[in-house]
This record gives structure tokens, sequence and C-alpha cells, in this order.
């Protein structure tokens, strides 16, 4: 039987802004409240896994063009990547740098490479609850 | 002005509380499964915008301090639960759940044969 799910679908689209700004604020919020890449890598599989209730798998992979294999594997190269890159420096495997930085449009800004750890996370995170989703859910 | 909000902060927290035990009350006493939804996804509901407001305002008088999460929160809540009592009182009714025995009319149930007469014609 054919149902109608408008009313789904229409909250889905606005909450779904809802999710995902929560979940980049959490990203960006763990390193001083609680929070940090895998909450916010969930949440963010949330609202993908939100989408995919409303809507059926074919709309979302249109929507969202995501290799979420490649996804996975780019997260855990970006955490390599910044514990081997202390190696350049001649400190120890996983040692941290933290600077204020001048960006031209943003201004004074405390940059630290454990964001970029924590970005890392937080793809692997997005990219390992959607591959398994993906792999339960379809029937291909 | 101090003891102003600690009055707003007290009678919001309890009106909250007060409307959650309304909801509980409202699924333990009521018939069927639609009224019960209904008791549970209403008065629950305002029962929780209720408390995060006094949550919120008892933040921002006595420590000072604006927590725009918690307003976050209220609409979140004020635009999911709604929805989320109208999937399942909708399952509900597609998966053949009787109303309760003294239901004086329902208006769905022509609409809802007939389209399942159909469903099978295509699957045929």
């Amino acid at each position: 039987m054919k149902t109608n799910d408008l009313i789904l679908q229409t909250a889905t689209k606005i909450v779904l802004f809802i999710i995902v700004l929560f979940s980049i604020y959490i990203f960006f919020a763990g390193h001083y409240t609680p929070g940090g890449g895998f909450v916010g890598g969930l949440l963010t599989a949330g609202a993908i896994i939100l989408l995919l209730l409303a809507f059926d798998m074919k709309t979302v992979a249109k929507i969202l063009p995501i290799n979420y294999m490649t996804m996975t594997a780019v997260g855990l190269l970006f955490a390599i990547g910044t514990a081997a890159g202390s190696l350049l420096f001649n400190v120890p495997f996983l040692t941290h740098a933290f600077g204020d930085v001048h960006l031209p449009i943003l201004g004074e800004m405390a940059l630290h490479t454990a964001t970029i750890f924590d970005l890392g996370v937080f793809l692997v995170v997005v990219g390992v609850t959607m591959t398994i989703i993906q792999t339960i859910g379809g029937d291909e | 002005m101090i003891e102003i909000a600690n009055i707003l902060i007290v009678v919001f927290l309890l009106i909250g509380a007060f409307l959650s035990l309304v909801a509980a009350f409202g699924v333990i006493r009521l018939p069927d499964v639609y009224t019960r939804n209904h008791a549970a996804s209403k008065s629950a509901t305002l029962g929780v915008m209720c408390i995060l407001i006094g949550a919120l305002l008892y933040f921002y008088f006595i420590d000072g301090y604006f927590n725009p999460r918690i307003v976050l929160g209220i609409v979140f809540i004020f635009l999911t639960s709604p929805v989320a009592g109208h999937l399942i009182g909708r399952a509900a009714y597609n998966s053949g759940v009787k109303l309760w025995d003294q239901s004086v009319r329902d208006d769905y149930k022509e609409v809802s044969e007939k389209k399942k007469k159909l469903a099978e014609k295509v699957s045929r």
C-alpha cells in the first residue's frame, strides 16, 4: 500500500538543518565543552539516517553522492597524517602544535592540530556508520 | 528582580512536571492506542517544553549565562514530537489496531479499504 509521507518529509527537511548545525557545533566545541569528533560524527550520521527514513536510498544517493568507504579511508589518512606530521619537526609521533594565526577574512584564530585529528575521527565515524546502515538496508 | 525570576522559574518547572505527570496518567488510564498517543504526544511535549524554559530562565537569571542550545532543544521538540505522534498513530491504524469499542465514527475506514483494494489489484 502506497502511503503519503508528506508530513514526515516536510518535517525532515527543516529538522535536518538543526541536526547538522548542532553536529558541527558539537564538533568544534569539543575542545572546551563536552563533544568532539565522535559525537559530532554520530549526529551527522543520524541526520543522514533521518533522510534515509523519510526518502528512499536512491534519492539520498542522488542528494549526497558520497562513497562512505572512501570517506572512512580519508578520515584515517587525516588522523595518520597529523600524527606523522610531527615527525617532520623532530618531535615524537602524535605531538600536536598550537598557535595563534592571523587569517585574511576570519581574523585572529587559535588553531590546534588536534582539530584535524578530530576531523579524521569525524569522517571515520560518519563513514563507518553509514556503511553499516547502507549495507544492512540495501537489497542489491 | 531576582525574586520575580525565582517565582517564574518555579512556576514553569512545576507546570512542566505536572503536565508530564498528566501525560503519564493519560497513558495508563486511556482505553486505546489513539487516545493514549494523543495524551502522550500533546501533554508530554508541552511539559518538556515548560521544563526547558524553566532551565533556560534559571541559567539566564541566576548564572547570567544564556544557553542557545536549550532554545534549539525547545524548537526541536516542538517540531518533532507531534510528527512522531502522527506517525505512530498512522502506523497503528495501517497495521489494523482496533479503535475503542465505544468509538462513534471512523471516517478514514472507507478510504483506507479502497486503498488496500487498489493495492491488491496492482500487485496482481
